[in-house]
């Protein structure tokens, strides 16, 4: 009795931090409509909104790839294969007919005679109903696909031990990428050329009649999406599957000894992570507006990976939290490290282009070397962690804080 | 078709196959022994090769191409140890997927450092005079770097068999790939050991740099990802932690990329001649995971 009250007090102030969370991306969106004269930090064109969109997007990707490599222990870097596939398969599917000639202009038109786009403008109208479906319905696409794949190739891959799992979704991916970049295939995939004008992130800022934008939702649309798949990943890792995927993180033999289906459950820890890679896919796609296959590099699964270090290995919030920061750092906060500064008329020595990455690799070795257990270890984010560790401020006390389990 | 069976080609093909295959071979064994020493895939590896390689040109720019190729080697070598000692040795005794990360993350220092030292732009290898003569076989002009890979990856390969099985650090290599903490036990000094084939694997991995970076001139900061991996897949193929295993995986890879690289354009098939590694890989994993020459290890519970 007393655990389901707990569990009810925490789910409901879960939510209650969702919704804090996406009223302030609303407010923090439109305060340039708000108010007259707004600091250029809130002006659409700021970096913030583009580190807000782009953390939404990687912390979707950071999470999936913690379930499958904090949670069950599987050691898998196909994560940007399998981001590929999603955002491939979201653009072929919802590229509107009437743009396909323009978009596949090399191979003389798609040879996909179909469009969500259309199928939904059909009996919808071009309204904000038929966008949402078309989007919601090519980003459920996008996972399946993601999902088939990894199943298909989850039967041979999952049968290895640690490194030579990591070495071969690592290959997986690059197979990927040489497929999706051949000219064959070309009226499907666009040879290596990017396909574009599908539905993006800035079509759902509501415009008046002349065309100007009076509501703005492009950075919300990410954080619903994306909370709403955190929220199905978490429910997962709490429910008796999820105790399952950390019996075989923590000892596959004893978890095999005690019951555990090893490959079952190896199956649907991977499968479920790769749906919502796929998923994180289609909105990489949709935040920059094309799909392209030479993106989706080892480079990005590495990325991902050192994300999901720095946010602590088998912590959701902590992903969340690392993503944030490293999207932060990485495209705004260290900025000013790659600019050739002057103070009077000394120049400040090392400052030019590419420095920035230099001193973030370090950051992040350092990270990785000394304090191995990231922002939040193996520990979640929650209200009485965090007024458990305020109190701890305030008293200098050396009493522990005591952390619950959810987001 | 009558151009893909005449015997200049054929020629030409192959000794390019057999080339690359020898460069890839010097980069494996950096791979296999690490791993078979480790239980690590020093994903930094691939790196170390692309420094070689940068440093290879920034060196012959200031002195004769004779000492830079000594300088090259040196530095390659002391690279290798700085990264052991400061990436993998503090982290001995954690799990191994953290140092498999640790080595993900030096990787991603190598590369960064070397785009802002580089600029971002696309460095040119200088040309070596000697590797670059042509000689005439079977009809078809071949650079000399051609023919002089495989006698030198050989050569080098003898030696090292040699130093593996002959000599005391030898012994103990074997023996700590064995079982680390008996040999540990047994007054072995595994520290030294893990550097001395840190400092073997990136010496090769220089004179790999060398050879291949005469053949493929063009360095960018990735340009180590990707012949890395392959050299990784190579081991993996011949039995990892088996040196011969590592070469013959090497040349197999070198010549079936070469060849696939000099399929007709017609068939557009020459995108799949990295995925083709990787599809090699799947399949020997799937099929015989130990590779050719590998043994098979079991967990002890």
């Amino acid at each position: 009795m007393l655990e389901k009250k707990k569990s009810f007090k925490t789910t409901i102030s879960a939510m209650v931090g969702i919704a804090f969370i996406l009223a302030l991306v609303v407010l923090l969106e439109n305060l340039s409509a708000l108010l007259p004269n707004v600091p250029a930090i809130f002006q659409p064109t700021s970096q913030l909104f583009t580190v807000l969109k782009k953390g939404a997007v990687y912390s979707l990707v950071a999470v999936s790839m913690n379930l499958l490599n904090g949670f069950t222990g599987l050691f898998s870097l196909g994560q940007a294969g399998f981001m590929l596939l999603g955002a491939y398969t979201y653009a072929i599917f919802t590229v509107p007919m009437a743009a396909k000639d323009q978009v596949y202009y090399l191979y003389g038109g798609s040879a996909v005679k179909f469009s969500v786009t259309d199928l939904f403008q059909s009996f919808l109208g071009t309204g904000a109903a038929s966008l949402i479906c078309t989007v919601l319905v090519g980003l459920i696409l996008a996972g399946l696909v993601a999902a088939l794949f990894a199943a298909l190739i989850g039967l041979p891959v999952l049968r290895l031990k640690s490194d030579y799992l990591a070495i071969a979704t690592l290959g997986f991916a690059e197979i990927l990428r040489a497929i999706f970049q051949w000219q064959t295939l070309g009226p499907v995939t666009n040879g290596a050329n990017m396909i574009k004008s599908f539905p993006t992130f800035s079509d759902f800022n509501i415009e008046n009649a002349q065309g100007v934008v009076t509501l703005r939702l492009s950075t919300l649309v990410p954080f619903v999406v994306v909370a709403l798949c955190i929220v199905l990943i978490v429910l997962l890792i709490n429910s008796s599957y999820g105790r399952a995927f950390k019996a075989i993180r923590d000892d596959e033999i004893a978890a095999e000894a005690m019951g555990v289906s090893l490959f079952k459950h190896k199956m649907m820890s991977f499968i479920t992570s790769s749906f919502f890679a796929g998923v994180g896919g289609a909105l990489f796609a949709m935040y920059v507006s094309n799909a392209q296959a030479k993106v989706f590099t080892s480079a990005m699964t590495y990325e991902i990976l050192l994300i999901v270090v720095i946010g602590g290995i088998g912590s959701i919030s902590g992903s969340v939290i690392g993503t944030f920061l490293y999207v932060a750092c990485s495209e705004w906060w260290l900025r000013f490290l790659d600019a050739e500064t002057y103070i009077g008329s000394f120049k400040v020595p090392l400052l030019r282009s590419g420095f920035r990455m230099v001193v973030f690799s370090v950051v992040i070795m350092i990270i990785v070397l000394f304090f191995s257990r990231g922002i939040m270890g193996d520990k979640e984010l929650s209200f009485k962690g965090i007024g458990g560790l305020l109190s701890k401020c305030k008293k200098k006390k050396s009493a522990p804080a005591e952390e619950e389990g959810t987001v | 078709m009558q151009q893909l069976l005449s015997l200049e080609y054929i020629v030409s093909i192959l000794l390019s196959g057999i080339s690359l295959g020898g460069q890839l071979a010097l980069i494996a064994i950096g791979y296999t022994m690490v791993y078979g020493i480790l239980r690590l895939i020093n994903f930094a590896h691939g790196d170390v090769f692309m420094v070689a390689g940068l440093l290879g040109i920034y060196i012959t720019a200031a002195v004769p191409i004779y000492i830079a190729i000594p300088i090259v080697i040196l530095i390659t070598v002391a690279l290798g140890f700085f990264i052991e000692r400061a990436a993998y040795k503090p982290l001995r005794s954690a799990p191994r997927m953290s140092v498999m990360i640790s080595a993900i993350g030096v990787s991603y220092l190598l590369q960064n450092t070397a785009t802002y030292v580089t600029g971002g732009q696309p460095m040119t290898y200088p040309t070596i005079q000697l590797l670059n003569k042509t000689v005439n076989i079977a009809g078809t002009p071949i650079k000399l770097v051609v023919l002089l890979t495989p006698v030198l990856v050989l050569l080098l390969i003898v030696l090292l068999t040699q130093i593996i099985n002959r000599t005391k650090i030898g012994m103990a290599m074997r023996a700590v790939s064995k079982d680390f903490e008996t040999s540990r036990l047994m007054g072995i000094k595994v520290n030294t050991v893990i550097s001395v084939t840190f400092v073997i694997g990136s010496a090769l991995a220089a004179v790999g740099s060398i050879l291949y970076f005469s053949t493929y001139p063009g360095i960018t900061p990735t340009a180590g990802a990707m012949p890395g991996l392959k050299a990784f897949v190579a081991a993996v193929f011949g039995g990892i932690g088996s040196i011969p295993g590592a070469v013959i995986g090497a040349f197999l890879i070198g010549i079936c990329e070469t060849i696939i690289k000099g399929l007709p354009s017609a068939w557009d098939v020459s995108v799949f001649s990295d995925a083709f590694t990787f599809a090699l890989l799947i399949i020997i994993l799937t099929c015989k995971p130990t590779g050719l020459f590998g043994e098979k290890a079991t967990d002890k519970v």
